[in-house]
């Protein structure tokens, strides 16, 4: 009689058949890749410098999941709701932030006051989200706010759709891009170089490491500082004020919530808002990235940050900032390491989701929003 | 009982004689104009979508000008207006599927001008062939579409045109050993690319890294890191000008800011450079290319007359051409019925395109157009560009060797 052995908290060994499988298929898998990754340093197909670089790279890319998955993972918490149409969020962000900072570029105001020009851009984008996600709510799922579960998700694709569609008639498909922007801290600007100071935007610094030498680019740390600072403001407000108070007791119980004295509407539409708010300024901050926005951009992100959500454990905070940053590394590290070419960093990706998720279904930090975490 | 039954079993043949009737009476095989009505060509290009539209408008336009200047077919003393029938092929599988079926429902589509990406040609084909239409296109440049498809010709030249004049250049020209290679999944790209990558092998280059995007991403620094590690003298890209001006991009980003960025046909469009700025300055582009003739010369300032900038990609005179061997086509063919209609018999216009030029090459605008009975009409060449001061310029290269 083989009785189910505990390994670690909740994993257990030996009492379904499917599951042992599971784990220890995915047991070989990992050691398989822990084998390629450590055969590949050994014989210097892959260097420390090379690691560092993907780290690096990771962790920008991978701060814009995080606030993006915050959406997702709010929302879920919630309602119970997976937003599709959180990709479509962040998109209008960046579409309407790319006005913004076109107008600024081209009156000049861009070069002569980068700071606020930049400051009020992402400021617009982050209206822009917050306005479509309230539209959003309004329009497609409070009407659908008491239907079976399915019906809402459905929405929600078909308002995905009909954003991008909205936005692809009204601006074309034509992809554009964001100015180039140089911000010169410290110094002063000369044409495009930063004399004297850092070029927080554009400056990129080769730097020795481990006798390799990689390209580092202060925005890098610019985009996870300004993530990390808006993560946690989002958690301070969700666990330490009267209004994330509410917001925990609605997660947990709409019914009793609502006698409680708590307007649920109006906690589920600043859920929206907040999604939004972290939608819009992570769309600002990967358009200035990657300098390219279009109709249809919003589609990569918004999976790989659903990926992320999930992979923190969705309507859990705290999981989403690390699943984001979690993935936005293995993506960029990963195939390199294990000597794929870069073209299977969806398939790393996702085949670690798909790992993580048979030793812990609920994600990395569990499935939660309603409780306190302190 | 039986009376019933025969008179229903009547009744339903009666019915079935009355559809099929209308049915017999126009032939599938063969568009009818009735006397007074245009003749109706279909232009499959793709007119939105990122960063595409330019080169689908560029074909559009070759189209329109050659109409300008040729506007009507004359069979047997009858004229008849030539009009066009517009449709976005959005560079895709699906896109081009979509639009062969919407032509091949409208009997008065006499044949089709485009589609503009590989893809699509890709997708139309089987359902092109099987309507008995066809298409001429001007820059679906994928080699085995002329093979695969029935239905399939084209006035530019293929990528295994492309790709060896592009290996030559890159090695020979440029004098580069280490080749990297990246392109965007699409039929276009990655034959391009394979093209390219083993003709540079024969010559006696190396190809160190093979790597692939994905159409929409923007963040290929993982992808150039990856390269970065096996240190090219020259990354060559097949795809387009969204992803190219991306990665032209971030090869600072990776530390490959010095090694310069090639790619095709899909690049050359003042597109890439809106899009990449300063980033694309010197990077190299091929596209089938013209030899510079007056008529061509001519051709261009009646575009720029016409639309009030330059041309927007380098497919103008092959669509041009299409539509030139249309209506010649159709001159040939065509016949006058007793109704003073004209009838154009399919199988034959099929018949006349495949082996237009045959005999003696027609000189077009795009060079000799002749087809040989396969589909491929260019007997035209490749020319090598580069981006200068944000504008695309012209090198003066060696010799071709298709002119």
């Amino acid at each position: 009689m083989l009785k189910s052995i505990p390994i670690a908290g909740r994993l257990r060994f030996g009492n379904d058949p499917v599951q042992t499988f599971l784990y220890m298929a995915g047991g070989a898998l990992l050691l398989f890749f822990a084998f390629i990754a450590v055969r590949n340093t050994l014989t210097g197909a892959y260097g420390i410098d090379d690691f560092l670089q993907g780290i690096v790279l990771g962790l920008a890319q991978g701060s814009i999941y995080a606030l993006i998955a915050l959406g997702y993972t709010l929302v879920y918490g919630v309602l119970m709701m997976i937003n599709f149409a959180h990709s479509e969020v962040f998109m209008g962000g960046a579409y309407i932030g790319f006005f913004a900072i076109n107008a600024f570029h081209e009156s000049g105001f861009l070069a002569e006051n980068t700071l606020v020009a930049l400051l009020i851009t992402m400021a617009i984008g982050m209206l822009a989200s917050v306005i479509l996600a309230v539209l959003l709510e309004r329009i497609a799922y409070r009407p659908l706010r008491n239907a079976p579960r399915l019906v809402p998700l459905i929405t929600a694709i078909g308002a995905s759709i009909t954003l991008q569609q909205i936005f692809l008639r009204l601006f074309g498909g034509g992809t554009r891009s964001y100015p180039v922007v140089s911000l010169c801290i410290g110094g002063t600007l000369q044409g495009t170089t930063c004399e004297g100071g850092i070029d927080i935007m554009q400056g990129r610094y080769q730097v020795e490491v481990f006798g390799g030498e990689i390209v580092i680019r202060p925005l890098y740390f610019v985009i996870f500082f300004i993530a990390l600072i808006l993560m946690a403001a989002l958690w301070f407000f969700v666990q330490r004020t009267k209004v994330g108070k509410a917001m925990r007791a609605v997660a947990e119980d709409k019914n009793t919530a609502a006698l409680m004295g708590v307007n649920v509407d109006r906690v589920i539409v600043l859920t929206f808002v907040l999604g939004a708010l972290m939608a819009g300024a992570a769309a600002v901050l990967f358009a200035l990235y990657n300098r390219q926005v279009s109709p249809f951009m919003g589609f990569t992100p918004g999976v790989k940050a659903f990926t992320a959500a999930v992979l923190g454990g969705i309507g859990n905070v705290p999981g989403a900032m690390a699943g984001g940053v979690l993935l936005g590394v293995i993506e960029s590290a990963a195939p390199q390491m294990l000597g794929l070419p870069s073209q299977l960093e969806d398939v790393v990706a996702f085949g670690v989701l798909v790992l993580i998720l048979i030793f812990r279904p609920t994600g990395i930090f569990g499935e939660v929003l309603a409780k306190k975490k302190a | 009982m039986v009376r019933n039954t025969t008179r229903n079993f009547l009744v339903v043949m009666a019915v079935l004689a009355l559809l099929i009737v209308p049915a017999m009476a126009q032939d599938e095989g063969t568009v009818v104009v009735e006397a007074g009505d245009p003749v109706v060509i279909g232009v499959a290009a793709v007119i939105s979508g990122e960063g595409l539209a330019p080169l689908g408008e560029d074909i559009v336009r070759g189209v329109e000008l050659a109409l300008d200047e040729r506007g009507t077919v004359t069979v047997g003393d009858v004229e008849f207006e030539v009009t066009i029938d517009v449709q976005d092929d959005l560079c895709s599988a699906e896109g081009g599927q979509a639009v062969a079926n919407y032509y091949v429902s409208n009997p008065q589509i006499v044949g089709i001008v485009g589609p503009t990406c590989s893809s699509a040609c890709r997708g139309a084909g089987p359902i092109l062939d099987s309507a008995g239409y066809i298409m001429i296109s001007a820059s679906c440049t994928n080699p085995a579409l002329a093979a695969d498809f029935v239905s399939f010709n084209r006035t530019a030249p293929n990528d295994d045109a492309q790709g060896v004049e592009d290996a030559i250049f890159i090695y020979d020209y440029l004098g580069i050993t280490k080749l990297a290679t990246i392109h965007d999944g699409s039929p276009y790209g990655e034959g391009l690319v394979t093209n390219v990558a083993a003709a540079f092998e024969e010559l006696g280059g190396e190809v160190v890294a093979q790597d692939a995007v994905t159409v929409g991403d923007t963040d290929f620094r993982s992808t150039l890191n990856t390269i970065a590690a096996a240190g090219p003298e020259l990354i060559f890209f097949g795809g387009f000008p969204a992803e190219a001006a991306r990665l032209a991009e971030q090869r600072a980003d990776a530390g490959l800011s010095e090694v310069p960025f090639m790619g095709a046909d899909g690049l050359y469009s003042p597109e890439l450079i809106n899009l990449g700025g300063a980033a694309v300055e010197g990077v190299y582009m091929s596209t089938p290319a013209p030899a510079v003739s007056d008529a061509l010369s001519e051709f261009v300032a009646a575009y720029e007359e016409k639309y009030g900038f330059a041309p927007t990609a380098a497919f103008h005179s092959y669509s041009h051409d299409a539509v030139l061997m249309y209506l010649d086509a159709i001159e040939a063919v065509g016949e006058i019925d007793a109704d003073g209609n004209l009838v154009i018999d399919r199988a034959a216009l099929a018949e006349y395109i495949a082996n237009y030029g045959a005999e003696e090459p027609v000189v077009g605008l795009s060079g000799l157009l002749s087809c040989n009975g396969d589909g491929e009409c260019a007997q035209g060449g490749i020319g090598f560009f580069q981006v200068q001061d944000g504008e695309i310029v012209r090198l003066e290269t060696m010799s071709m060797e298709l002119e």
